[in-house]
């Protein structure tokens, strides 16, 4: 079924960002929101604004139901979730379907199956997929543990089940850590989280994040090559490229046709991501995830290979096949992006919202600039902080790098403090420059080198 | 005029350092210069509000839970 009017689910750029993907595509447009966001620009785009709630997201962006009632008493008949919130819940996505309407994403099943961890793993196996190697299942003994350590390689993460987040994690490097480790482990385990069950996996020091970007309509898939976010500040991807440089371009088709293989075997539908280890010592790639949504870094991808990719995501879920054919998809040059947070770089980034007093962006035919921001606009203090994604295109990396740094200087936001100084610190970091980061590096060179005020 | 304690910050006011523990301060209770009297969340992030003159506190003007704008009274001073 052709969708005539869409319900956005969401807020902030990605809201922004999706009702221009509805608009190109001649869609009616119906922004939810919150008590909180009734002066947002998303609001002001939108054909139709319906107020869900009160501003937190537990009582409006949250709640099934009041989007579920928006959706129906604004006559929409697709819901698109944008990333966060809802995005990911299969029971959200089944609520909407068992509404009458269309969701624009994964078949809620699809959603369930990748967002379970091990049966995701599972699935990726099946597909012939690498993931990180790790015990099969729980671990009994310290001598279980040692053979499986021995299977795996050293070192090895010890991971307890009930932790997440990276807590209860320690580190073996040899048999004798990992006896007294394991030990160690299980008592606190079982008195941080009530379950002393243990697991373990390959530690990959110095790993990239690399992911992929696959595009389904429930038959058949392509990719839309990779990205690399293995700048991340507390696990927050902070400055995002593509493609990734550290790939060689067997790699880059050894990884891209994994994810394509695994999003076929799943029948997966709509815009996808696979998130992957790399590591650069042994050039293995391991997979860890997949999320089912839209990414906030999918611009980055738009640039190098000029697709759309909320417009292809809306297609889909009206009922068209893929347009696109793999040999159709190609890469053209580098894109780089940067984050733009209300945070203060200079003062352990705490958060900073205020009042836009004043707006400058760069203009240029390879700059981007997604944001929620207005001149005038007070940003709410209830949600993410994240205001904006800088974004450049060059022919090439170093090309990019000197755009970004350019587009930077380009950019003013006044009022309150963001993150444009800790962009233009790494768009002048030598490291950044040679591609020498992964995914521990951000943290401890901003030791190093913290952000004048 | 009642002296009060404002808060620093926009965002969200919690009186307790997590849902299943006890308030940080209640009615009556006397509070020291740099007293912890609850918790601002914005955009995700917890910050300390501390007392910045002391006292014995004759009411909280905000609920746990309620939004609050910087520089908005939190507590009155008896």
């Amino acid at each position: 079924m052709a969708i005539s009017k869409l319900l956005i689910a969401n807020r902030g750029e990605i809201a922004v960002r999706i009702i221009r993907a509805a608009q190109a595509l001649g869609i009616r447009t119906v922004q939810a929101h919150s008590m909180a966001d009734a002066d947002s620009l998303a609001v002001q785009m939108a054909d139709e604004a319906v107020n869900i709630g009160p501003p937190h997201a537990a009582k409006s962006y949250l709640k099934v139901d009041a989007v579920l009632e928006a959706a129906k008493s604004s006559g929409a008949d697709a819901v698109h979730p944008g990333y966060g919130f809802l995005s990911e819940n299969a029971a959200f996505a089944k609520a909407v379907e068992d509404a009458g309407l269309v969701f624009v994403g994964p078949k809620p099943e699809t959603i369930s199956r990748l967002g379970d961890k091990a049966a995701a793993r599972a699935a990726a196996e099946a597909a012939g997929v690498p993931t990180v190697p790790g015990s099969e299942g729980l671990i009994e003994s310290v001598d279980a543990a040692r053979a499986a350590a021995e299977r795996i390689g050293y070192p090895v993460m010890i991971k307890a089940s009930a932790g997440g987040g990276g807590r209860g994690i320690k580190i073996a490097e040899n048999a004798d850590e990992l006896a007294k480790l394991v030990s160690q482990a299980r008592s606190e385990a079982q008195a941080a989280f009530g379950d002393g069950s243990l697991y373990m996996e390959k530690l990959v020091r110095n790993a990239r994040h690399i992911e992929v970007q696959v595009l389904g309509d429930g038959t058949d898939a392509v990719h839309c090559f990779e990205r690399e976010c293995s700048m991340q500040r507390r696990r927050q991807k902070v400055w995002e490229e593509a493609p990734s440089a550290a790939l060689d371009e067997a790699k880059r088709q050894a990884i891209c046709t994994s994810a394509v293989d695994l999003a076929r075997s799943v029948g997966y539908r709509g815009a996808g991501t696979l998130e992957y280890l790399f590591d650069d010592a042994s050039g293995a790639f391991y997979f860890i995830e997949m999320n089912t949504r839209i990414q906030v870094e999918h611009p980055v991808t738009e640039m190098i290979t000029g697709i759309d990719l909320v417009q292809e995501m809306i297609r889909i879920a009206g009922g068209e096949k893929l347009r696109l054919k793999q040999d159709d998809i190609t890469l053209n040059g580098h894109a780089i992006e940067c984050r733009i947070n209300a945070e203060d770089p200079s003062n352990s980034f705490m958060p900073a919202p205020g009042t836009v007093e004043r707006l400058v962006v760069p203009q240029a035919d390879h700059v981007r600039f997604d944001t929620l921001l207005y001149e005038g606009y007070t940003i709410p203090p209830f949600y993410d902080s994240l205001l904006g994604k800088l974004i450049v295109h060059g022919p090439d990396r170093a090309t990019a790098i000197d755009r970004m740094a350019a587009a930077l200087d380009g950019l003013t936001i006044e009022g309150f403090k963001t993150t444009v100084p800790l962009h233009k610190a790494l768009a002048q970091s030598a490291d950044v420059r040679k591609n020498a980061i992964h995914t521990q590096y951000l943290e401890p060179w901003l030791e190093a080198h913290p952000i004048p005020s | 005029m009642a002296e009060q304690i404002v808060s620093p910050l926009p965002g969200t006011f919690y009186r307790k350092p997590s849902p299943d523990e006890p308030n940080f301060k209640n009615e009556g209770d006397t509070v020291a210069v740099g007293d912890v009297i609850g918790l601002v969340e914005v955009m995700k992030t917890f910050n300390e509000v501390k007392a910045d003159k002391a006292g014995t506190i004759a009411s909280f003007t905000v609920d746990n839970e309620e939004a609050v704008m910087a520089g908005q009274p939190l507590v009155e001073l008896g």
